[in-house]
């Protein structure tokens, strides 16, 4: 994926500002910056819940600027949201169920489908999330951390070629913390594309093979850990310089 | 005497049982604010009387009733596509009133407020349905099927994401579900069976005029619906049998008719007050109203 000179203002607010990132394929790829430095504007104009004002987006050869937001996740882009965003009246099982399966957008097609058929699979993919005891569960029974994994099964039951996960261990305990780098590993070994925006610096360091460091919308800078940990602005930028 | 008057109401019973299922299929399970639902009755009730004075048999004025109030119901979805929630449900009141006043002052067509008398009870093949009893029989077949295939749907791969749609409507696109689409087909779907509800009322009263497909009766169906419960087919089943039931018992009260009309209308308004304040989830549902 090549994001190209994407500008975007809020009123008087360049929340990005000809942004220049090419995502690696098949890397953990890390986008990092303080608060407010516009991350998560950078995934809300990738998955089109908002238009950039000005450049481009080049996903599989497509300019996926021109397409709307359901038509780029078919196309294979998959996101996850700062605040997890749970469908309230839907079980987990059923969460997995509408993301893994392409058919239930025809009415025929989904009435005839046999029901049992995706029931192996849906178990299987939260069995990877440790969520496989909570098949039948309501967002309202799960806790912040499952909740916080199911939203991973989710992106990943979804046929996608590219994960954007927006803080994906924010807010959650040492241990999920592990489980979740365990889990984005194994992902990574199968050849998966991802992007993650992380506040958590330890976890980036860890996980990450690829960095770009945003700073009131520009790349401030982009390399592997070794070199983003050394860069001087970036430690300008944290360090409050 | 006792037996005719059951049957009767009986009989209204299963219309509105049509009818409130439909509705709840894309107010309940879809979320969408659709108060255009009594237009779709009406156009599935006009087209088949029409069709019916002008000597088209009963099989093809039903199903033609339900596909005409099925495609003005995707036209609504379609044309309001980029609406949402309260405007979505202001555009759909201004469908009602739109039709409405197209049955009062089409009157080449519609014959206006004469409303079209003569309507045949139908005749189904070799089965000419002649009177009541026979009528109900055929009727608690069609609610049946209705029925059966609205539960199908409902819970269904397509009800969930329906569900979805209703909780977070861009949560699912972004899941790479078409929504918009997902609309036309539920409006679709729930305007056909309106619109054969509305046929089966034509050909049972045998006449029709543009008043029964008024806000009135709007606000009945959707007080089945709610008192019932939002997506649930058995509370909108059971509120039917409750509300129809009981405004008819009030035709025994001791009151001049002019005030019972009225009388009717505000007894809905009330049940509509108490159940938003006290159970918005109605007598059988899961989801609280919102
Ligand atoms: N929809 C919006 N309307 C107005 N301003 C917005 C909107 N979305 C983001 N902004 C502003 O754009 C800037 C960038 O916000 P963004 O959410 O992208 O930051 P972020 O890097 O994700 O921050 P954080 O680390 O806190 O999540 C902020 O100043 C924010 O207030
Ligand atoms: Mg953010």
């Amino acid at each position: 994926m090549k994001i190209k000179n994407i500008s975007k203002s809020f009123g008087g607010i360049k929340a990005l500002d000809s942004c220049n990132i090419e995502i690696k394929k098949k890397k953990i790829n890390a986008i990092i910056g303080p608060n407010g430095s516009g991350k998560t504007t950078l995934f809300n104009i990738i998955s089109g819940l908002i238009k950039p004002d000005k450049g481009e987006i080049i996903f599989q050869g497509h300019d996926i600027l021109k397409l709307e937001d359901f038509e780029r996740a078919k196309l294979g882009i998959s996101r996850t949201f700062q605040e997890v965003r749970l469908f309230k009246n839907l079980t987990a099982k059923d969460h997995i169920d509408i993301s893994l399966s392409e058919n239930y957008e025809s009415v025929l097609k989904s009435v005839i489908k046999k029901k049992r058929s995706n029931r192996k699979k849906i178990k299987r993919i939260l069995k990877t999330v440790d969520l496989d005891k909570k098949l039948g569960s309501y967002v309202s029974d799960l806790s912040y951390g499952q909740r916080k994994l199911l939203d991973l099964a989710i992106v990943m039951a979804k046929k996608h070629s590219i994960l954007l996960l927006d803080e994906p261990v924010a807010g959650v305990n040492p241990k999920l913390r592990e489980k979740i780098k365990e889990i984005l590993r194994e992902l990574r070994e199968k050849g998966e594309t991802i992007v993650l925006i992380e506040h958590d610096m330890n976890f980036v360091m860890e996980i990450a093979e690829f960095i770009y460091v945003l700073d009131y919308g520009k790349v401030i800078a982009a390399g592997r850990p070794k070199e983003i940990q050394k860069n001087k602005k970036v430690l300008e930028v944290y360090l409050g310089g | 005497m006792i037996f005719p008057y059951l049957i009767h109401i009986l009989i209204l019973i299963g219309i509105y049982l049509i009818l409130a299922v439909s509705l709840n299929l894309s107010l309940g399970y879809a979320g969408l604010l659709s108060l255009g639902h009594v237009a779709l009755f009406g156009i599935g009730a006009y087209t088949s009387a029409l069709l019916n004075i002008n000597g088209v048999p009963f099989v093809f004025s039903f199903l033609l009733a339900g596909l005409l109030a099925g495609f003005f119901g995707f036209l609504l979805a379609f044309a309001t596509g980029k609406l949402k929630g309260d405007y979505y449900a202001l555009a759909s009141l201004g469908f009602a009133f739109v039709v409405y006043s197209l049955l009062l002052n089409l009157t080449e067509i519609t014959r206006g407020p004469l409303g079209i008398p003569g309507i045949s009870k139908p005749q189904i093949f070799g089965w000419a349905i002649k009177d009541n009893f026979s009528y109900l029989i055929f009727l608690a077949l069609v609610c049946f099927v209705s029925i059966f295939l609205i539960n199908k749907i409902v819970n269904s791969g397509f009800g969930k994401l329906l569900g979805a749609m209703r909780d977070d409507e861009t949560g699912l696109r972004i899941l790479g579900k078409d929504t918009k689409k997902l609309k036309y087909k539920t409006m679709f779907v729930s305007g056909f069976f309106a619109g054969i509800s509305g046929s089966l009322f034509a050909h049972y009263i045998g006449f029709i005029d543009p008043n029964t497909f008024y806000i009135s009766e709007l606000v009945l169906i959707l007080t089945i619906v709610i008192l019932g419960g939002i997506a649930s087919l058995k509370g909108s089943i059971t509120a039917t049998f409750v509300v129809i039931v009981l405004s008819e018992l009030m035709r025994f009260l001791p009151l001049p008719s002019a005030i019972i009309g009225p009388g009717r209308q505000i007894v809905y308004a009330i049940v509509l007050i108490i159940i938003l304040m006290f159970r918005p989830r109605g007598l059988l549902g899961r989801i609280d109203l919102e």
